[in-house]
C-alpha cells in the first residue's frame, strides 16, 4: 500500500507539471462555462421543466470525449516510448500499481476539473444576488445525483483512456484510439438501438441489453434523483476490468 | 559454460537460461555464478545477447526456460523480491524528461523502499558519489547533457545499496574525467555489493573487472579471469622489439634465435635509422631475456627496446568470438554434409 500511495503521488506530480493536464483543464472549463451560460440563458428565455443544471449536464459527453484522452494519452503510452515504464518495472512494484496508481491520478484531475464546475452558479450567485434561491440553480438531491453519475461514469471513461494507452507507444495515437472508444461507449448503444436493432426478427432479443448500455437514459435516471444500482454495476465494473486488462498489457509489452 | 565460484557466497545464480523468440534463441543454455562483492564485466558483440540476459536477470522479462537466483530469491517465482536487491541501470538509460534530478532520485528512493528517514540522505550521499550535487540537483532531467543523464542513472542504480547492482553500458556518452569518476565508484564498490557491467569499452572492462564473461550467439563463450583468459585464448605471445637493422637482416637473425619466434609485421620504420617489429612466439613462456641476448651479441643492431605485449582484452575478445563462431559453422557443416563434430573441434 506504501509503494502504491508513493506511486499515486509522483504519479499527480508528473499530471500536475505536464502541459497537456492544462489544456484539458482550460478546455473543460472554457467549454462548460458556456455550456452554463447557454443553460441559463435557455431557462431565462423560456418555461421549461428541465433545471439549468439538468441542460448542462445533459452536454457531459462533449468534454468528456476531449477531456479524457487529453488526460489519459500520455499515461502509459509516453512512459513505454521513453522506456521509463521498464526502468519503474525494475522496482519492486507490479504493472497492477502503476496502472491502478495511474487511474486514480487520472481519475483525481477528472474529479477536481469536474469539481470546480460547481463554482458556477455561485459566480451567477455573485452577480445576480438570491438566483441559487430564486432560479434554483442548486437543487441538491439533483446535484448529488447528476454529479454522482458524472464521477461514477468517469471511471469507466477513464479506464478507457489508460487502456488505450496501454494500446500503443505514440501519444497521438493513444489519443485517438481513446476518442474513439469513448465515442462508441457514449453513444454507440444509442446508436445501434436507433440503427441496426429491427423491432423483431432474431435479433430483438439484444434491445434489452443494449437498451441497458445507453448512458444518456442511465444520465437522464440519475438527473432525475432516481438511484438505480445496475450503472454503478456496469461502470465500475467495466473499470476493473479494462485496468486488469491494461494491467497485463503492461507486463506482457514489457517484457 | 559454468564458472562455480564457491569459496565466497553467490549473490546471482544462473542455471540453463534460455530465452527464445519463436526459433530464434537470444540466449541458449546460459549459466554462471556471481560471488558476492565480485565486479563481473559482460562482453559480447551487438545482438550477442547480453541486454536480454541482464534484463531477465532485473526481473523486465520473463525467461523461456532455467532459473535466475538473485540473493536465494527466484526471479520468476518472486520478482517483486527479487528486485529488492537490485539496482539496474538499462542501456540507454531511460530517464523522465520533466522531472528535476533530486525529485527524481527521491521517488526512486521512496519505491525502492528506503526508509523515510534515511531518503534525504541517501539521494544525497548518491548525488554526491555521481558528482550531481553541484549543478544537476535542481535541474530538470531533459536539459541534461549525456553524460550528466548517465550519473543520473547510476545514482538510481546505487541509491538503495542493492546487494546487485547491474549496468548496461554505463560509461557511454562520458567524457574521460566521468569515465575515471566511474571507474573509482565501482572500485569502491567491489566487495560491497556485486557488479555485472556490460561495456564495448573492453580496456575500461580489464581496468574495473574482476572477472570477465563473454557471450556469443546466445552462449557464454569465455569466463574468468583477464589473467586466465589470455592463457586460455591467445596461444601466441608477442615482443616489440626496435632496434637499426632492416626487415630481410632482421628476419634472418630470429630465426636463428629459434624458439618458434618468427617477425610477425614491421610496425614503423622511424626517420632515425630505427625499425620497430613485431615478434610472435609460438613457444609459451617470457622469452624477453633470450631476444635481448641473443640480439645484443651484434653491436651494429642497437637494441633500443625489447618489450613483452601483454594481449589486451580486445585480442581475447576476438579469439574467444571467432573460436565460438568456428565452432558453430563446423556443427552446422557437420550436420549437414556429415562427419564427426569433435574432429572438427579444438580450432582457434
Amino acid at each position: 500500500m506504501k509503494r502504491f500511495i508513493i506511486l499515486w503521488q509522483h504519479q499527480l506530480w508528473q499530471m500536475f507539471i505536464a502541459p497537456s493536464t492544462y489544456i484539458a483543464a482550460f478546455m473543460f472549463l472554457a467549454f462548460m462555462a458556456m455550456m452554463y451560460l447557454f443553460s441559463l440563458v435557455d431557462v431565462s428565455m423560456s418555461a421549461s421543466d428541465v433545471s439549468p443544471l439538468g441542460k448542462f449536464l445533459s452536454v457531459f459527453w462533449v468534454p468528456v470525449l476531449f477531456m479524457v484522452p487529453l488526460l489519459t494519452m500520455r499515461s502509459i503510452a509516453e512512459e513505454r516510448r521513453m522506456g521509463t515504464l521498464a526502468t519503474l518495472m525494475t522496482t519492486p512494484v507490479t504493472a497492477g500499481q502503476i496502472v491502478f496508481a495511474k487511474f486514480l491520478a487520472c481519475y483525481f484531475f477528472y474529479a477536481i476539473l469536474w469539481l470546480m464546475t460547481l463554482f458556477f452558479p455561485l459566480i451567477t450567485e455573485f452577480y445576480m444576488p438570491n438566483s441559487i434561491r430564486t432560479a434554483g440553480l442548486m437543487p441538491y438531491s439533483q446535484l448529488l445525483t447528476g454529479y454522482g453519475f458524472v464521477f461514477i461514469s468517469g471511471a469507466m471513461y477513464i479506464a478507457i483512456g489508460i487502456f488505450a494507452s496501454s494500446l500503443t507507444r505514440t501519444t497521438l495515437v493513444a489519443g485517438m484510439l481513446s476518442f474513439g472508444m469513448l465515442f462508441f461507449a457514449i453513444v454507440g448503444a444509442g446508436l445501434i438501438s436507433k440503427f441496426a436493432l429491427p423491432d423483431s426478427g432474431f435479433m430483438v432479443w439484444l434491445s434489452k441489453p443494449v437498451d441497458y448500455l445507453q448512458t444518456f437514459r442511465h444520465l437522464e435516471d440519475f438527473s432525475n434523483s432516481l438511484l438505480d444500482t445496475r450503472p454503478f454495476f456496469l461502470y465500475i465494473s467495466t473499470a476493473c476490468m479494462l485496468l486488469a486488462v491494461t494491467s497485463l498489457i503492461t507486463e506482457a509489452k514489457n517484457a | 559454460m559454468e564458472d562455480f565460484s564457491q569459496e565466497i557466497p553467490n549473490s546471482v545464480i544462473v542455471r540453463r537460461l534460455t530465452k527464445s523468440y519463436g526459433a530464434v534463441k537470444a540466449i541458449d543454455n546460459v549459466s554462471f555464478r556471481i560471488g558476492k562483492g565480485e565486479v563481473v564485466g559482460f562482453l559480447g558483440p551487438n545482438g550477442a545477447g547480453k541486454s536480454t540476459t541482464m534484463r531477465i536477470l532485473a526481473g523486465l522479462m520473463p525467461a523461456t526456460s532455467g532459473s535466475v537466483h538473485i540473493c536465494g530469491v527466484s526471479v520468476a517465482t518472486y520478482p517483486e523480491m527479487a528486485r529488492r536487491h537490485i539496482g539496474f541501470m538499462p542501456e540507454n538509460n531511460p530517464l523522465p524528461e520533466d522531472l528535476r534530478v533530486s525529485e527524481y532520485l527521491t521517488f526512486r528512493a521512496r519505491i525502492k523502499d528506503v526508509p523515510s528517514s534515511e531518503v534525504k540522505k541517501r539521494v544525497q550521499g548518491a548525488m554526491e558519489i555521481c558528482q550531481l550535487h553541484h549543478k544537476a540537483a535542481n535541474k530538470i532531467i531533459g536539459n541534461l547533457s549525456k553524460g550528466f543523464r548517465q550519473r543520473v542513472g547510476i545514482a538510481d542504480a546505487i541509491l538503495a545499496k542493492p546487494e546487485v547492482i547491474i549496468m548496461d553500458e554505463p560509461t557511454i556518452g562520458l567524457d574521460p574525467h566521468q569515465i575515471i569518476a566511474i571507474r573509482e565508484l565501482i572500485n569502491s564498490l567491489r566487495g560491497k555489493m556485486s557488479v555485472i557491467i556490460s561495456s564495448h569499452i573492453l580496456p575500461e572492462i580489464e581496468l574495473i573487472c574482476d572477472r570477465v564473461m563473454i557471450i556469443n550467439q546466445g552462449t557464454i563463450v569465455a569466463s574468468g579471469t583477464p589473467e586466465s583468459l589470455r592463457k586460455d585464448f591467445i596461444s601466441q605471445d608477442r615482443y616489440e622489439v626496435s632496434l637499426k637493422s632492416p626487415p630481410e637482416e632482421f628476419k634472418r637473425v630470429v630465426e636463428q634465435i629459434g624458439c618458434g619466434l618468427s617477425v610477425e609485421k614491421l610496425l614503423r620504420a622511424s626517420a632515425d635509422g630505427y625499425f620497430d617489429y613485431l615478434l610472435t612466439g609460438s613457444v609459451r613462456g617470457n622469452l624477453g631475456g633470450e631476444i635481448i641476448s641473443e640480439l645484443s651479441k651484434d653491436t651494429r643492431f642497437a637494441v633500443r627496446t625489447v618489450a613483452y605485449r601483454k594481449p589486451s582484452l580486445e585480442e581475447i575478445f576476438m579469439a574467444a568470438t571467432r573460436r565460438s563462431w568456428e565452432q558453430v559453422s563446423n556443427l552446422k557443416s557437420a550436420s549437414s554434409g556429415g562427419g564427426s563434430p569433435e574432429k572438427r573441434k579444438g580450432n582457434g
